[in-house]
């Protein structure tokens, strides 16, 4: 059926409003991080301006920053793949085994992905105090690792089901032992799947915020602690903490770009079958 | 085939150790630390066993109870605002045209940007003096307002924050929803004469009902479990009119140092999240069904 021209533009006008709608307080971030001091505090309509690198500079030398920079990277990167590995065996097993227990650790499981992180925030203090993992990255780790496990479970799990069962068996005629049937033939039929869940566990590793305030100092801050100490009693540092604010965003924004289906894939996983 | 009994140990066990060692244990121990007096920067050793004298104070405490009610309103109304929004332009902007790819990558970005990120700029965004929100006012005529020190203002802003952020997350999912619908019923309910309410209201909605369902179970518990934004954006204030539980828990714990106290509070925020959460799961359980 075809539609009448103008409820075509009608159309495509609600999404350009729309459109603009989401990304106007991201583009507010870059611009002000490119703004100098004086202007940040007058003109907020005044679109035109010199653009300077003055506050990414101003952070560099201040602060630690490559040392953050780092910190976040290193918690980001070895988070996802520690999770994705865990992960797609558990997903795995779940999926392709029948055992004693196996429904107790799918609801535990799938209830432990909606814990708030800050019922967290306490024990996870006390425990990692014990444990001598406060103030260590590898402290982060472990827990990022922890939080994000249900999710790319359950992710995953629906990625195993959508592979027939009639592959691994013909692997398995022609001499694979369980393990090799794992990688040599479900691993590579789940790479959409791998791919979403790894941006979905970076996400939240390099995004994260109160739980890495609680559990860094000085030498192991991550991007997004270090930016909240630009937000003070006495006021915020705008031009620095949205120079910061940018370069944690830009991660984020580039998966976006480059991988857009499969992060509606992970979003809509579970409730839509797609 | 006859699979050894050690090979499902074997693919699950890992995962499963590292989430009951840094997840489930910890949850435990908020149940555990909340029978304690303990103060930050103290050893453990130190703590003291108080029964449920940290339920006590806690329920007695007026901020613990307004610091519930403004939980419920803000879920309440963001989660309302949300799936009316995400529905109604769902049903607006569902007929596929060419480019949506591109509108769609726009309209997950407010998701995958930090929370800390998003706090800073509507923080920005509000700010009385030189934000950009009062500057648009000001076109129109309107008046500039002290967005973040009006304790009604500042709610407004922290819920349009979290509408903005995950409007488009309704939206997501109830566009996947309808074009999973069998056209060939929405063709017979036309070749039938229905006018466009009632093919939506009558047909498609409620064929896309449990998406809907779980799309509301969703918002619903990441409602109660906003904190990030909340904390740039106003820190609660002004005085408790924008602190939300989770934000509560966390002054207590790591502003107020009274962790046992902290710890029963979030005893509270963990129930309620885990009956939403057990709502959840009997409407869609993704993991049930038999394995091999």
């Amino acid at each position: 059926m075809k539609r009448s021209p103008w409820l075509v533009a009608g159309h495509y006008t609600l999404l350009c409003v729309l459109a603009f709608l989401c990304v106007a307080p991201i583009i507010v971030i870059f611009a002000t991080s490119l703004r100098q001091q004086v202007q940040i505090f007058a003109e907020p309509l005044n679109f035109i301006f010199m653009p300077t690198l003055e506050n990414y500079r101003a952070v560099l030398q201040e602060d630690k920053l490559d040392r953050y920079l780092w910190n976040s990277l290193f918690v980001g990167i070895v988070s996802t793949v520690i999770t994705l590995v865990l992960g797609c065996m558990c997903a795995y097993g779940l999926a392709r085994f029948r055992f004693p227990g196996r429904n107790a650790v799918a609801y535990t499981t799938l209830l432990l992905r909606t814990v708030p992180l800050a019922v967290l925030a306490i024990p996870v203090f006390m425990i990692w105090s014990q444990w001598g993992l406060v103030n260590s990255l590898w402290g982060l780790v472990l827990l990022y690792v922890a939080v994000n496990l249900p999710f790319t479970v359950w992710l995953l799990y629906g990625f195993v089901l959508q592979v027939p069962l009639e592959l691994e068996e013909a692997a398995a005629i022609d001499g694979c032992g369980p393990v090799k049937v794992f990688t040599k033939v479900l691993l590579p039929l789940m790479a959409p799947g791998l791919a979403a869940a790894s941006i979905f566990t970076f996400r939240i590793a390099w995004n994260e915020f109160i739980l890495a305030l609680v559990l860094t100092d000085r030498s192991t801050r991550t991007l997004p602690v270090a930016a909240s100490l630009f937000i003070t009693d006495i006021g915020v540092d705008w031009g620095k903490v949205m120079a910061m604010g940018s370069l944690i965003a830009i991660p984020p924004l580039i998966f976006t770009f480059v991988a857009a289906r499969q992060i509606i894939t992970g979003l809509t996983a579970g409730a839509v079958k797609g | 085939m006859r699979t050894p009994h050690w090979v499902p140990a074997l693919f699950i066990g890992p995962a499963l150790a590292v989430m009951a060692a840094a997840c489930l244990y910890p949850v435990i121990s908020a149940f555990q630390l909340s029978l304690f007096d303990w103060s930050m920067g103290t050893p453990w050793s130190s703590a003291r066993f108080v029964g449920l004298d940290g339920f006590v104070s806690a329920f007695s405490n007026a901020r613990v109870w307004s610091s519930l009610a403004t939980t419920l309103i803000f879920a309440a109304v963001c989660v309302t605002a949300e799936m009316v929004l995400g529905i109604a332009l769902t049903l607006a902007l569902e007929h596929p045209v060419r480019g949506m790819a591109f509108f769609r990558t726009l309209f997950i970005l407010p998701m995958m940007i930090a929370p800390i990120a998003v706090g800073l700029a509507w923080r920005y965004m509000f700010d009385a003096q030189f934000g950009l929100i009062n500057a648009v006012l000001a076109v129109f005529g309107i008046a500039a307002k002290t967005w973040l020190a009006d304790p009604t203002l500042a709610f407004a802003a922290i819920v349009i924050a979290d509408v903005w952020q995950w409007t488009p997350f309704v939206f997501i999912m109830m566009i996947a929803a309808l074009a999973g619908v069998d056209s060939s019923v929405i063709e017979a309910s036309r070749i039938d004469g229905a006018r466009w309410w009632q093919m939506t209201f009558r047909v498609k909605l409620p064929m896309v009902m449990h998406v809907i369902a779980i799309t509301l179970m969703m918002r619903l518990i990441d409602a109660f479990r906003v904190l990030e934004v909340v904390y740039v954006l106003t820190f609660g204030g002004p005085g408790d009119s924008t602190e939300i539980l989770a934000l509560h828990i966390y002054k207590t714990a790591f502003v107020g140092q009274q962790l046992g106290v902290a710890a029963a509070i979030s005893v509270l925020l963990l129930v309620v999240v885990a009956l939403l959460s057990w709502g959840a799961l009997r409407l869609s359980n993704p993991m049930k069904g038999d394995g091999r």
